[in-house]
């Protein structure tokens, strides 16, 4: 179900956080939900899938989040995770493509880490372009969502998009 | 147009793109692997039934030759019984090797060709002058269905590579020290060419090094001009019907337009290259790594499991014997490569120095199966990636170098500089 705002607490990690370390291989052959969310994460932070139990957390990141490996494991697990979006400072191109084709919302914020602590609460507004980061009272913008993906992600990943379309059919005509 | 944007122009059925426009590109081959069961979940979930064009989809059993769980046998049985139900004849089973180096062997690589595969390293085949990128597995399902992707047309980064290749110096050791200068995200969203007489030099085998190492520098493409040793490669395999004719046009008097940064690299004096744990940019010259000890040495994958890099290999280790605390790891890229390697005595030399031999498959690269690492080891590697974790434990500690330098630190028991043996 897309939101165009999404409120949750700040889980702070750094650079090159590649696909291996967000869902590393020796589970690469799981491929339910429940099975795959419990080890997100888990060679970039020692037991994360503790850590975000119970609360609504975003995943805070510095530059090229999800380098790497095309694993859709990486994203797949994080939404399994119940984690509400992943901001950073960039993105590898596979992750943010495979982000955006399950639902995964992912926001490039230039110097974003900089201004959040791990823990607190940021909102984040796709609609206005906007963070709202709690702590300082502070608005930070973001990278405007490319207009011709904005269908695929309002449809809640590509499959609904394309179960609804059949076809690539919004990105011909813009 | 840069040649990657007229390949592009020509699938998207457009006379012009330009870097940034989104477009709609119809698929020439698009190949699938056994970590992706996602793609048929996905495939049926969209409500595909059947798919676009059978004969322009590929399936390669690589990452679990053989299957190591039940759960990967499992997916395995899955994909074959698809295939068999589309009508799927280009699937590759476990005697057949890493898709990457399949691909070419089965003729499915022509240039101008788009191509994509449920692989990152799928950069590989812009040695063949190719537009080859890859994607994730919904992705892959919606080229299933449709036969198309989406794709933002990328800008284009020239590097050039000049000055005499050194004895004992390989395409890694060049690839390796041009990622530690430019950095990992140089090319995101970019694609990168390669040129200069350094490139033309080059095998066609050691010019796949410098194309699948460039998605660690972020880059959706690369592109080398194809030119006789591509043609001579490509005369000698039979190709299958998805073939496409090649028209690219030159670029001419317009070349510096189309490019949105140039860089030049003189590795004429180069030494041989490591990339530390636990980063791929953390790239130091061998002799500042000398002695440090070596449990496991692995030749393989689709970065460093080709022929010249087993003979290399061979030819280093020939009458001697490893350490018996050093396990060699040999996994060939390909069946064919296998079978050479062994017409030419080259396994025979490695298996009497002590080495182990294992089928034509990803192996341990990505820590699935086939040479996992214990905690406290340290691991010499031809292979891509050393993230912690990358090969089994996250206290293991991996490596990566040219298949020379693997081969002398074997010898050694401690990584050593391969120029000795040259």
């Amino acid at each position: 179900m897309f939101k165009s705002i999404i409120a949750g607490k700040v889980f702070k990690v750094g650079d090159d956080i590649d696909t291996d370390q967000i869902y590393p291989g020796r589970y690469l052959y799981l491929t339910s939900p429940e099975e795959m969310a419990v080890h997100v994460m888990e060679d970039a932070v020692p037991n994360f899938y503790k850590k975000i139990e119970g609360e609504d957390w975003i995943i805070v990141a510095g530059k090229n989040f999800g380098c790497g490996s095309s694993r859709e494991h990486a994203p797949r697990a994080i939404l399994c995770a119940g984690i509400k979006a992943v901001v950073a400072e960039s993105f590898g191109r596979i992750f943010y493509r495979n982000a955006l084709n399950v639902g995964l919302p992912t926001v490039k914020c230039s110097g974003i880490v900089k201004e959040v602590q791990q823990g607190s609460l940021i909102q984040i507004n796709l609609k206005e372009g906007l963070i709202f980061l709690s702590a300082s009272r502070k608005t930070l913008s973001i990278e405007k969502f490319p207009l011709q993906l904005l269908t695929i992600l309002k449809s809640g990943g590509l499959i609904p998009y394309l179960k609804k379309y059949g076809k690539y059919s919004h990105l011909k005509n813009i | 147009m840069h040649p990657l944007q007229q390949i592009l122009a020509r699938a998207a059925g457009r006379e012009e793109v330009k870097p940034g426009e989104f477009i709609v590109s119809k698929v020439d081959l698009a190949e699938i692997n056994d970590l992706y069961l996602q793609v048929l979940l996905s495939f049926k979930e969209m409500g595909g039934d059947k798919v676009w064009d059978p004969q322009k989809i590929t399936f390669v059993m690589d990452h679990y030759a053989p299957a190591p769980t039940i759960k990967a046998a499992e997916n395995q049985r899955k994909m074959r019984e698809f295939a068999q139900e589309q009508g799927i004849k280009h699937f590759f089973d476990i005697n057949r090797g890493v898709c990457h180096q399949v691909m070419p062997e089965e003729g499915l690589v022509w240039p101008g060709m788009i191509l994509v595969a449920t692989d990152s390293h799928t950069t590989t085949h812009g040695a063949f002058g190719t537009f080859s990128t890859g994607i994730g597995a919904t992705d892959m399902a919606a080229v299933l269905l449709t036969g198309e992707i989406w794709l933002r047309v990328p800008e284009i980064i020239k590097i050039n590579i000049r000055g005499k290749i050194g004895k004992g110096i390989m395409a890694k050791d060049i690839i390796l020290y041009i990622i530690s200068q430019l950095g990992t995200d140089v090319a995101l969203y970019k694609a990168i060419e390669f040129d200069g007489e350094a490139v033309k030099e080059m095998s066609l085998d050691e010019r796949l090094v410098l194309c699948n190492m460039s998605v660690e520098m972020g880059a959706k493409a690369t592109y080398i001009t194809p030119d006789k040793k591509v043609w001579d490669y490509l005369s000698q395999v039979k190709h299958q019907k998805v073939q496409k004719d090649m028209s690219i046009k030159k670029l001419g008097e317009k070349e510096n337009e189309v490019y949105e940064s140039v860089y030049n690299f003189d590795i004429s004096k180069l030494e041989p290259q490591i990339a530390l744990p636990n980063r791929v940019d953390k790239v130091v010259p061998v002799s500042q790594v000398i002695g440090e000890p070596i449990h496991q040495a692995f030749i393989g994958t689709c970065t460093g499991g080709r022929i010249n890099d087993i003979k290399t290999a061979a030819e280093i280790i020939k009458g001697k014997k490893i350490p018996p605390q050093v396990r060699l790891l040999v996994i060939p890229a390909s069946s064919q490569i296998l079978k050479k390697c062994i017409d030419l005595g080259y396994i025979q030399i490695l298996l009497d120095s002590g080495a182990t031999l294992a089928t034509p498959s990803c192996g341990p690269c990505l820590g699935a199966h086939e040479g996992v690492l214990a905690p406290g080891e340290n691991c010499i590697s031809t292979s891509s990636r050393n993230f912690p974790g990358r090969m089994g434990s996250t206290e293991a500690k991996i490596f990566l170098s040219s298949p020379a330098t693997v081969a002398a630190s074997a010898l050694k028991g401690a990584i050593a500089d391969p120029r000795e043996f040259f």
